[in-house]
């Protein structure tokens, strides 16, 4: 882009920032970056512009790069969920093109803002991140790259296995306050009168069932079990990990805290982007020509595939399915028929605030839509792939699954002493999807680095219960 | 933070360069998965088989980044299509491609299996950087070649065309700070230039003495491993020297001097006789190639199959042919590590120029080459 366009990209945000507000859009102070290709790929393997440096990352870099170079994808624009919330444009996009990301970033950090989802997301995750990847620096320089890599990787594994839910978060907070509670009441509630020293449970000798109970109760409460979190509870619990290294887990926990969000909101949040840049753009003043080069694009984004869900697509359907449902149910209160300040826009701000991906596709992929969008399930059959299932209730129902737990299997962390032995047992929530075996024992290794002992994880093959168990050599297998 | 709703700014990106480091450390991974493979690799039949061109694919297993997934070709997905789909409609066939959505990092549906391509050369170069003939000595001092010119000294006077841009900087730089001057100024003294010196690389004057077994004990295996050895062999020789004459000799029950296509590609039968190729390779020395102006390589490859009264010529021979070369090299090949009668002969032998090596599997290929071609003998496998 050069000078001129620049400025003339520059007047037409202004335009377009105005618009999006008196739509009702509300976004944080917008701060757009123009980078060359190169840039936006590194942001894009990264997922941040400061995060932290692994092998990984240059390999998703040079990934994209590649397929940019043979014209197989393009990132057309990056943004993150930050107040000023940062957006990065590509240097190569044409002006019209620009334009487009603009209105699209601005419904997206309008989004980012209002759901309830990104409500505990820290909103200063570009200096945090910035000072975590000096920290990991800092280790790199004290205990050795190779060190912090092997570490950096076994964390990778396993950094999806995090609880970003309200509940989870509320039910670690309470289970801790009850710890203290218990801690402090021992101390002094109990008996106050009584003065505690190191040889009290010398009184309890021959009083064989009080202190088996003791001991049976320190058990079940040394943990709060079940735990989905498995990152905290090696954070926590790991017998092995050295400080530094619970550090380095923190911040791989809290950036996929961070991330979860988007995770769990890919259709509602480019369905929404979508929704808005089509607006905007429509009120834009276009030559002929650039509004044909705009629907190229837009068709080319919500492009549906045969064989995935593009998010783009089928969440612009639902949001404007949502319009139009509840634009006919009036409400004597709203005025319009349609368009701002209708019934359907006030559904439409409300349902931005309060769903998430699964929530929004079981409330309002209707019947008739999913009909109109001509969603299917498929599956490999033989040699080739079939449509299985065209049902409405089979396939919202599937469909929401697959979106459960951002689409990664849910492993329950079950004992933290399993046999008496500091081993490790997790468990799969198997809810009819089985894991892919492969990569599972590839994966229980990483697992044991970080917990020092043997772990089992069991789940569900063919019908029956397997344990597989990671002893540092080997990872076996074991039908029960 | 201001309280401006936007900003545009387009910033210089150039020094920029994380993805480009990280990238540069995944490659640096790949390479070493390769050098680890290297076993497997060398003994893979498709390089072997082939035309000596063309790229190997080879799965690097330390560079999938393991995750626990579902297992998607098991489970039923969600696709959209162009209306009016009914069950049993054919969608595709082989592997579902990945959406054209690239947008959202972290979010990783579809199983990243990463094969790495690897051409031959890589694998070569690996290979090569660990071989060496040995005992080289300097055997007449009339062919000495001048091979290249490698600059690698740098001085005060030279051609101007080799000038050293960099170092005469500096070194203007360095001496206008001395001097307290803020004027940079490249005088006379500052210069600097490239200077050359030949790369002498003397005549190896080598010859390899390729002797195989081709009796009907040689199975496929057998015959699979000495002929892998061989094709590296020979590679490694014509890329890492020049001048180097290969010989082949095929041997059953008595021997004969086989062109390379032949020795590589036919077969024969009967049984075995090895002091038949030991004769025959004395007499190739002893007619073309003068000891005194030769460093002489025999390798043999057998099964150690040998018929039990011909061993006692066998030690004979080697002994006398150990006196003309640099080394001797002999290679079992032994899968089932059953004891070989000429083995248990050679085990006795104790001459430091004779090296033996048994091949129990495919990757052991590799070791023979390492343990034969290196400075100082490998402890390698002994029956």
């Amino acid at each position: 882009m050069n000078v001129q366009e620049i400025e003339k990209l520059e007047k037409s945000i202004e335009s377009m920032t105005q618009l999006a507000r008196t739509c009702g859009l509300d976004f944080y102070p917008m701060r757009y970056e123009i980078c060359p290709a190169d840039i936006i790929y590194t942001f894009g393997a990264y997922g941040m512009p400061t995060r932290f440096s692994h092998w990984s990352f240059g390999k998703i870099f040079h990934r994209l790069r590649l397929e940019y170079d043979f014209g197989l994808s393009r990132i057309y624009e990056l943004v993150i969920n930050s107040n000023p919330c940062y957006a990065f444009l590509l240097e190569g996009n044409t002006l019209l093109q620009n334009q487009t990301v603009c209105a699209h970033v601005l419904a997206h950090c309008d989004f980012f803002k209002n759901n309830a989802m990104f409500a505990h997301t820290p909103r200063d995750m570009v200096e945090r991140m910035s000072i975590s990847a000096e920290r990991i620096r800092q280790y790199e320089l004290q205990y050795g790259r190779g060190t912090v890599e092997s570490l950096l990787d076994a964390g990778l594994a396993l950094q999806e296995h995090v609880d970003a839910s309200v509940s989870g978060r509320r039910y670690r907070r309470e289970w801790r306050e009850q710890k203290d509670r218990e801690r402090r009441g021992l101390y002094s509630e109990d008996r106050p009168s009584k003065k505690r020293s190191d040889y009290d449970d010398l009184w309890a000798i021959g009083d064989e069932l009080q202190i088996e109970s003791t001991f049976v109760e320190e058990q079940s409460t040394r943990f709060p079990l079940p735990q989905k979190d498995i990152m905290l509870f090696l954070i926590e619990h790991s017998p092995v990990l050295k400080l530094w290294q619970r550090d380095v887990l923190s911040i791989l926990r809290d950036e996929m805290l961070y991330f979860w969000p988007q995770m769990e909101t890919k259709i509602m949040n480019e369905g929404w982007a979508t929704y808005w840049h089509l607006r905007i753009m429509r009120e834009m003043d276009l030559l002929p020509e650039d509004s044909i080069e705009f629907a190229k694009m837009h068709a080319g984004v919500v492009l549906p595939s045969r064989t995935t869900i593009n998010p783009y697509y089928v969440g612009l359907a639902i949001w404007e399915d949502i319009e139009k449902r509840w634009s006919k149910r009036q409400t004597p209160s709203s005025t319009a028929s349609e368009g701002l300040g209708s019934a359907g826009r006030e559904k439409m701000f409300e349902v931005r605030e309060m769903e998430n991906d699964i929530s929004f596709l079981r409330n309002y992929l209707t019947k008739e839509l999913m009909e109109q969008l001509d969603l299917y399930l498929y599956q490999k059959v033989g040699n080739e792939y079939r449509v299985v299932e065209t049902d409405y209730e089979q396939v919202r129902n599937a469909l929401c699954a697959s979106r459960l737990n951002g689409g990664i299997p849910v492993i329950l962390v079950e004992d933290g002493d399993y046999q008496r032995n500091g081993e490790l047992f997790l468990r799969h929530a198997y809810e009819g999807v089985e894991l892919d075996l492969k990569q599972l024992e590839k994966t229980l290794p990483y697992l044991y680095q970080l917990w020092g002992r043997t772990c089992h994880l069991a789940t569900v093959v063919e019908g029956r219960e397997v344990i597989f168990s990671c002893d540092g050599k080997r990872t076996q297998r074991k039908f029960v | 933070m201001s309280n401006e709703s936007f900003t545009l700014s387009k910033e210089d990106w150039s020094l920029h360069r994380k993805g480009q480091q990280d990238q540069e450390r995944h490659k640096e991974k790949v390479k070493e998965a390769i050098k680890n493979n290297l076993a497997d690799l060398i003994s893979d039949e498709g390089i072997i088989m082939s035309d000596g061109r063309q790229i190997v694919k080879i799965p690097i297993r330390s560079l999938e980044e393991y995750r626990i997934r579902y297992n998607y070709s098991k489970n039923r997905q969600p696709g959209t299509g162009k209306g009016g789909s009914q069950v049993g409609d054919v969608i595709g066939n082989g592997q579902p491609g990945q959406g054209q959505d690239q947008s959202g990092a972290g979010d990783g549906k579809g199983v990243d299996y990463e094969e790495a391509s690897v051409t031959l050369e890589d694998i070569e170069e690996m290979l090569f950087a660990e071989l060496e003939l040995p005992n080289l000595v300097p055997k007449s001092n009339e062919n000495i070649q001048v091979t290249d010119v490698d600059f690698r000294d740098v001085r005060k006077n030279g051609l101007m065309s080799n000038i050293d841009k960099r170092r005469t900087l500096l070194e203007a730089i360095r001496h206008s700070a001395r001097n307290g001057s803020d004027k940079m100024m490249i005088r006379p003294d500052d210069l600097r230039f490239r200077t050359w010196e030949d790369t002498i690389e003397p005549d190896s004057n080598a010859v390899i003495l390729a002797l195989m077994d081709t009796s009907g004990s040689m199975g496929l295996f057998e015959k699979y491993a000495a002929r892998t050895f061989f094709f590296w062999m020979v590679r490694f020789l014509r890329t890492k020297y020049e001048n180097v004459h290969i010989r082949y000799i095929a041997h059953h029950t008595e021997a004969k001097e086989v062109s390379e296509e032949h020795f590589f590609t036919k077969g024969e039968s009967g049984g075995t006789i090895c002091s038949s190729a030991y004769d025959l390779a004395l007499r190739i020395i002893q007619q073309d190639y003068p000891a005194g102006s030769y460093n002489i390589y025999p390798v043999h490859f057998s099964d150690g199959d040998n018929l039990t009264s011909d061993n006692e010529k066998c030690i004979k021979r080697v002994e006398e042919i150990c006196k003309l070369s640099q080394m001797f090299a002999y290679a079992e090949v032994n899968a089932y590590a059953r004891s070989s009668t000429l083995m248990s002969a050679y085990s006795k032998m104790q001459n430091p120029l004779f090296r033996k090596f048994v091949i129990r599997e495919k990757s052991d290929v590799y070791r023979a080459l390492r343990a034969f071609f290196s400075a100082a003998p490998e402890e390698g496998n002994t029956a």
